[in-house]
């Protein structure tokens, strides 16, 4: 992160914590841990179908079905997913904003999610141009199995670090190396003296 | 021996003090109990879905069973490994948590039902019954995953 850009964005987390409505869910009693179990369900549902979808790509599952009748039948189901695990997942950043943005998880599943939104515009703008003359063959071309196995990985990756995110092994008030503390950019108050 | 001294003596066992005594072990087992959950999450829904009249209607229900079956079943299996050596490294505390048994019971009846009932019906390619099942499927397993959430907060 630039140093330029990095002083707006603690001021920016900071006046987050703030609200009454981020105060609000935080020292809520239920409300976290309901948002918390739908943002599980929706990740259940989004990687879950989208899983299925990366499989079909592989030659390993639903071989008979075209990748286009995958494409148009499940990946709204995907998209329905993707919304709840989206608005779950800011409203729980909303509740834990200071302590999530100088997470080395949350950043390193952020970098995945983006990874895995490139792999996913690739996949449309380049590989999937001629799927045409391979829609209906149980195993598609190689460029279309790669982009599947980095689908996959990108989001098991999503899933592991954000499941992390939870311990605090690398929290800006335990002692840290130099290294961590580049990575995480904990600013001053907040660490440990 | 009483039931609770048996989720005592569990939690003694090496494997269960291994896996309570390590900082890294209890969370990367987690994290893979959570992928296989969406494993589980997807290839149930295909099925479900299907059996609904939604998803992939253009193969037939028995079809999508069958294209399934194998990652259900791994994905269950992955489930149960992961789950059960969580589970044996708390075994004390989860004793005593009113989730755990509520996930167990919904866990038991999940499996019977999607594996003696769902999945037999879905290979005869069923109609409105059919419909029926995906939701008691659909409901049971959200059982489970709820559940199975909230032994962490509870």
């Amino acid at each position: 992160m630039s140093s330029g850009l990095a002083p707006i964005l603690d001021q920016a987390v900071e006046w987050l914590a703030a609200q009454p409505g981020s105060i609000a869910l935080h020292e809520s009693l239920y409300a976290y841990t309901w948002i918390e179990t739908a943002h599980v369900l929706g990740i259940t549902l989004f990687v879950g179908t989208i899983a299925m979808v990366d499989l079909r790509l592989l030659g390993v599952a639903f071989t008979r079905a075209p990748v286009s009748t995958m494409n148009a039948r499940i990946l709204p189901w995907t998209v329905a997913g993707f919304v709840l695990m989206i608005v779950t997942g800011a409203l729980l950043f909303y509740a834990i904003p200071v302590r999530s943005f100088y997470s080395l998880w949350f950043r390193a599943k952020v970098l995945l999610m983006l990874v895995a939104a490139v792999n996913i515009f690739v996949f449309h703008a380049r590989v999937e141009r001629d799927r045409g003359r391979w829609d209906r063959e149980a195993t598609p071309p190689m460029s279309a199995r790669v982009s599947a196995a980095i689908s996959l990985a990108a989001w098991a990756g999503v899933i592991v670090t954000g499941r992390m995110i939870a311990y605090n092994w690398f929290d800006c008030d335990k002692p840290q190396s130099a290294f961590v503390h580049l990575l995480t950019g904990c600013p001053a108050d907040l660490i440990e003296p | 021996m009483s039931l609770y001294r048996q989720f005592e003596a569990l939690e003694a066992t090496a494997l269960g003090d291994g896996i309570k005594n390590s900082v890294w072990l209890f969370p990367a087992i987690e994290a893979v109990h959570l992928l296989a959950l969406a494993l589980l999450g997807g290839a149930l829904l295909m099925l479900d879905l299907r059996l609904l009249g939604l998803g992939l209607t253009s193969q037939p229900t028995s079809r999508v069973e069958r294209d399934t079956r194998p990652w259900l079943i791994g994905a269950v299996a992955m489930m149960a490994l992961t789950g059960g050596l969580l589970g044996v490294s708390e075994a004390v505390k989860l004793y005593d948590k009113q989730a755990f048994w509520v996930k167990m019971v919904a866990l038991a009846c999940a499996l019977v039902f999607t594996f003696a009932i769902k999945a037999p019906l879905a290979r005869r390619d069923p109609g409105l019954i059919g419909k029926g099942a995906a939701l008691v499927s659909l409901a049971l397993w959200l059982t489970v995953a709820i559940a199975g959430r909230w032994i962490g907060f509870s």
